[in-house]
Formats: C-alpha cells, structure tokens, sequence
C-alpha cells in the first residue's frame, strides 16, 4: 500500500514530469525589478542594440514604452531609434524573414511576448549560457536552448565562457556527462556581475513589452478589490437586513 | 380600468397589453424559493452573472478583434496595448471563460448532493446537460479565436478525434475545418459560431432551463418538496419570494464572487498557465508542433479519459460517453431520498470515489502521459463509469434516513 502511494505521488508530481521532460539545466531567478524606469531604460538599449538587428517587437510602441519609463518621445527618438522609424511606429526591423530564415536556419522570432511564453527566469538564464561549441555552424551553443540557430551575440560583453561537465547518473544508471557551470576563457568588456545586471535589465525590459499595462493592471486591482470588499460588507448588512424576518 | 393584475395607470396599460407584472410575478416577486437554501445555491445566479459577463465583454472585444489567419494574433495584442481599456475587457473575458466552468461544475455537483435531477425535475438537469455541451463548444471554438500555438494545435488535436468515426471520418473532419488542415477558414467559421450561433443556442436553453425551473419549483439541501405543505393562500409554508429575500442574498454572493473574479483578472490573469496557456503568446504555426499539447483545465477529466482508451476509436467514444451518461442521471438514480443528508453510506461513499476520479483525471488530462499517469487515469475512468452504471444496483440497496415533513432552517 505505501508504494502504491509513493508511486501514486511520484506519477501525480509536476517536478517529476519537469525531469522526465529532459529540461536539464536549472534556472537562475531573473529578479527583475518592473518599476524601476532606470532599469527599464538600460534594457531598452540593450534592445535596440543587441537584439533588433535580429529581431522585432512587432507589437511595441516607441512612444508607449517613452510614456510607460518616464522618457520624453524627443528622447526615445533621438536615443532608441536607429531605424528611420517615427516615435509612433512599432518596433519592426528590415531584415526579411526569408534571408533570416536561410542565414541562421530558422528566422529570428518577433520579441515582444517571449517573457510571457517563456517566462523571465528562462531567459534570464537564456542570454547568460551561451558557450564556445565549434560543432555549430555559428560557434556557439546554449545550455537552456541547446542547438540554437542564434549566435553568440552579447560576446563582446559577457566574453567567451566554455562548459563544465560533471558525470552524473541517469535514470537508467548510466554514466552521463551533465552540463554543471562555466568559465570564462576570454573576457569580455563586462565583469560578470556587470553583465548579469545588463541581462536583468533586458530581461525587465522585455517583461514590460509583453504586458505594458501590468503595472496599471495591479495598482488598479488594488483600489477594486477595497472596493469591493466594502462592498461585500453592504451587502452582508443588507442581506441580513432582509432577512431577520425568515424563521 | 384594472386588469387581473389589479394595476393602474401606465403599468396597468403596459399590463393590458403585455404581461409585464405577470412575469414578475411568476419568476421575482412571487416565486416561492426553499428558505433553506445554502453556499452551494448561489452558483446558480453565478452562472447566469458570468454568461452576462462573457456576453458584455465578448461584444467589445469583437470590436476590435479580426477574424483572419493573418490578423487574429496581432489584433489581440492590439486590444492589449492600444485599445482603451482593452486589456481589462480581454482578461474579464478569459479568466470568465474558467469562472465559467468553475460555478458551473459546482453548480452541477449541488445537483448531484441533493439529487436535484430527481423527479419532477429530470427536464432541468437535462437542459443544464445540454447547456454544459453548448458552453463546452462555445468554449473550444473561442479558444481558437486568439490564434496562438495552442489554440491552433489544440483545435487541430479535437478536431482531429472526429476522423476516428468510421466510414465518415475522414470527411467529417474536412467539413469541419473547410480545409486539409485548421486554417484562415476554420478561424472564420469558429468565429461565426462563438459570437452568434452558439450564444443563441445557449441563451434559449438558460431560458428553457429556468422556466422548467419555476414550473416545477427549486429543490433544496433537505430534498423536501416544499409545495406540499401550503398555507390557506395557497403559499408554500418554508417558501419566501424570490425578491426580495434571494435577489438580496445573490448580491452578496456576486460581490464576493466578483472579489475572486477581482483576484484573477488583476493579480494572475494567466493563472500560472492554467487560464491562458504559456505557448498561447507565441503565434499560431502551422509547421511546429508543440512538444507538450493540452487542453484547458476545464477539459483535462475528458481528455484524460480519452487518452486512457489505448485504441483512438475507443476513447473517442469513451469521452463522449462520459458526457452523454449524464443526461441518464435523473433515471439512473433509484433512491427513494434526494439529498444526501438522508442517503445511505454506499451513496456517499460512492460519490467521495467519483469525486475524487474526476479531480485525479482533471490533473492527469494536463499532464504529459506516462505508462504510471495512464494506468491511474484508467482507474480513475472506470471509476467515473462506474459509479453511473452501477447507480441502479447500489442507490436501491443503500439504507436512507427519514426524510423530514419540512425542510431544516437553523
């Protein structure tokens, strides 16, 4: 009977399907900070610098994001614009999804939602484990996404980072070689700590785009639910009211 | 002049005319309602809450929504950022969609505590049957409206158990579709039918369902008729009106309803990935398979079952015989008490196991399968079917209780 319970927990266990599921590398908390603006504001240049050559934030507004980090549409135009793109416009790229797709194997995917999709801790973890692999075609892998069409993009900041292995059992019980850490074989022009900064800043920056109006949705949330909780007062008093004539 | 319903004036010459006191009358002012009705009677009213919302809120969001291939997931996130309000409208509509099933599965598992479906109430239980398929088809094809992975692959996964039907299959699910695979035609035709077609169907069976409903009178935790015993004007003795005492009552249930409602659509409209799925942000793909497809939650007990039968044609039936056992309910049940308060240990026994089976399968059906899950979710199947089948064997032998003459108010 007790190891039909424990098979029965074990088959019920969500951690359990997580393994199964063969996602081996564990992730690192993004801890983002949504309201910070300076945050905000880093992670958006790194955006515009880093990522949209690439890619796009197809459903994003220049000027909602200025309006939503505290910046002025003369700001957002003069510094995060680059593409001939009015503060109004959405933030597309010109690279054509057919050359994309043949350049790199399958074409760069639009941004905006990836926080929601993927969560912020997987990306987070995304951008800070790509690593020296001479096997593919661009000379780099990733740990969270392994054979990822996308090249090592942030190396001249985070530099160059080759694997630890580390022999470990598998559920079969033999022996497997099982990614464990980094190091850093070539530096970059960031300190690591700088660098897990930067990418806390574009993870946040990214987490804004794929909900902008979170921050409103919450403030707001707060000030309905004391409203309705004074209403579910009335209402008690009311009902009761009424009902002090039923025996 | 008075009329038969003694009023004057302009309600007298609306009333002359059209029976507007006399509908009042019948389902508000004087429709005599159990005085003992208890938490479980509020999901009633709650259901009826939630289909208003989903209406009010679907309309606005048709709006601005685009019913193509190319536009859907874009006009959404339009509605998201651009649309005033947008966002609040879409996320009441949504976590709805869940609320929806949520007071509604309550709403049927008091029906079964209380042995609602008995006589003389079989035709309610079975337009709320019907009401549960319309809205588990009103639900499914409103999934595919925002044309996400899962969406897309999850219309393509159901669609496709139509194929298993012999003889017909394969064209039946082409019929469906209006194409070789879920496309720009499918959207369109599921679209005409979340907004139009099914909210009409459901609408004239909510009326259906409370018209039989106050022909007959409500049921109640005690399972005591409460028209057999009238006062000397013909009143129910444990009968209060409608209105005020429960239109006072469902308010207060609304606002505390509204305050989880509240909870969800401002603090975790996602709901962890339960109310709108993680692989819904990314676009529909008609070229990449999801590694991971499940429904939403409110369909993981069917597709559970469905997934136990190892042969395809063999689930297919068995899903759908799950749903369609229910309709045989009111004559399944041979017990001379409805409420569980007077039933025997072999019904409540019975019950705790299904209820037990259907939350095991409900979490199974969101899982992966592994050989373990399906072994459990076979189990858990038998146990749904058995407990209908063999309710006519077990409800007979079960010692009751007396029932009382009256019904228990504190």
């Amino acid at each position: 009977m007790r190891t039909l319970i424990i098979a029965l927990i074990l088959t019920m266990s969500p951690g359990f399907a997580v393994a199964a599921g063969g996602e081996g590398y564990h992730l690192d908390q993004a801890n983002i900070d949504p309201e910070s603006h300076a945050s905000l504001q880093r992670g958006a240049r790194l955006f515009v610098n880093y990522c949209m050559g690439c890619h796009s934030a197809q459903h994003q507004r220049y000027n909602r994001f200025a309006r939503d980090a505290g910046l002025t549409d003369a700001l957002v135009q003069d510094n995060l614009i680059f593409t001939g793109a009015k503060v109004g416009d959405r933030m597309e790229n010109a690279m054509p999804k057919a050359d994309a797709a043949r350049w790199f194997g399958a074409a760069p995917p639009d941004l905006t939602l990836t926080a929601r999709s993927r969560g912020t801790d997987w990306l987070y973890t995304y951008l800070r484990t790509f690593y020296r692999d001479p096997t593919r075609p661009l000379g780099a892998n990733n740990a969270v996404f392994p054979q990822v069409g996308m090249p090592n993009v942030l190396w001249e900041l985070q530099g160059w980072q080759e694997p630890i292995y580390k022999t470990a059992l598998n559920a079969e019980g033999d022996e497997t070689q099982v990614l464990e850490g980094f190091e850093v074989v070539e530096a970059g022009s960031m300190t690591a700590p700088q660098f897990d900064r930067a990418m806390r800043d574009l993870v946040n920056f990214m987490s804004y785009m794929a909900e902008p109006g979170a921050l409103e949705r919450k403030s707001l949330g707060i000030k309905v639910v004391l409203f309705l909780i004074l209403m579910i007062v009335v209402f008690y008093l009311l009902k009761k009211e009424y009902w002090k004539d039923v025996h | 002049m008075a009329n038969t319903q003694g009023t004057t004036g302009l309600l007298g010459w609306i009333d002359d005319r059209f029976p507007l006191t006399k509908m009042w009358r019948e389902h508000m002012g004087a429709y005599y309602a159990p005085k003992n009705f208890n938490i479980w009677y509020y999901f009633g009213a709650l259901s009826l809450l939630v289909l208003i919302n989903q209406i009010v809120t679907g309309v606005w969001l048709t709006m601005s929504y685009k019913p193509s291939a190319a536009e859907a997931f874009a006009s959404v996130e339009y509605i998201m950022r651009d649309v005033p309000w947008g966002w609040l409208i879409r996320y009441m509509h949504s976590t709805g969609a869940s609320a929806f099933f949520i007071v509604v599965y309550l709403h049927m598992y008091r029906g079964l505590l209380y042995g609602s479906y008995k006589g003389p109430r079989e035709l309610i239980w079975i337009f709320g049957c019907l009401i549960y398929v319309a809205l588990m088809a009103e639900a499914f094809m409103g999934y595919l409206l925002p044309w996400g992975q899962m969406s897309y692959w999850g219309a393509q996964v159901i669609i496709s158990l139509f194929g298993a039907i012999p003889g017909i299959g394969d064209d039946l699910t082409l019929w469906i579709r209006g194409d070789y695979v879920v496309s720009d035609a499918t959207l369109n035709r599921f679209f005409a039918l979340h907004v139009i077609a099914l909210p009409i169907v459901l609408l004239g069976l909510v009326v259906a369902h409370i018209l039989a409903l106050h022909e007959v009178g409500s049921n109640n935790p005690d399972g005591v008729e409460i028209k057999k015993k009238k006062d000397e004007n013909g009143i129910p003795l444990d009968g209060i009106p409608f209105h005020p005492y429960y239109s006072v009552k469902d308010l207060f249930g609304f606002s505390v309803f509204f305050l989880f409602f509240a909870l969800v659509v401002f603090f975790a409209p996602e709901m962890g990935g339960y109310f709108l799925e993680h692989a819904n942000f990314v676009p529909a793909d008609p070229l990449k398979t999801p590694t991971h497809i499940a429904p939403v939650w409110y369909f993981t007990p069917f597709y559970a079952i469905l997934r136990a039968v190892p042969d395809k044609l063999g689930g297919v039936i068995a899903m759908g015989g799950a749903i369609v056992v229910l309709f045989l309910l009111p004559w399944l049940d041979r017990s001379p008490v409805k409420s569980i308060r007077y039933r025997g240990n072999i019904y409540k026994g019975a019950l705790a196991a299904f209820t037990v089976a259907f939350l095991i399968l409900g979490y199974l059906g969101a899982l992966p399968p592994s050989p373990g899950r399906t072994l459990l979710a076979q189990i858990c199947s038998l146990v749904y079917f058995l407990f209908f089948f063999l309710m006519p064997i077990y409800t007979k032998m079960d010692t009751t209780k007396a029932v009382p003459e009256r019904v228990t108010y504190k």
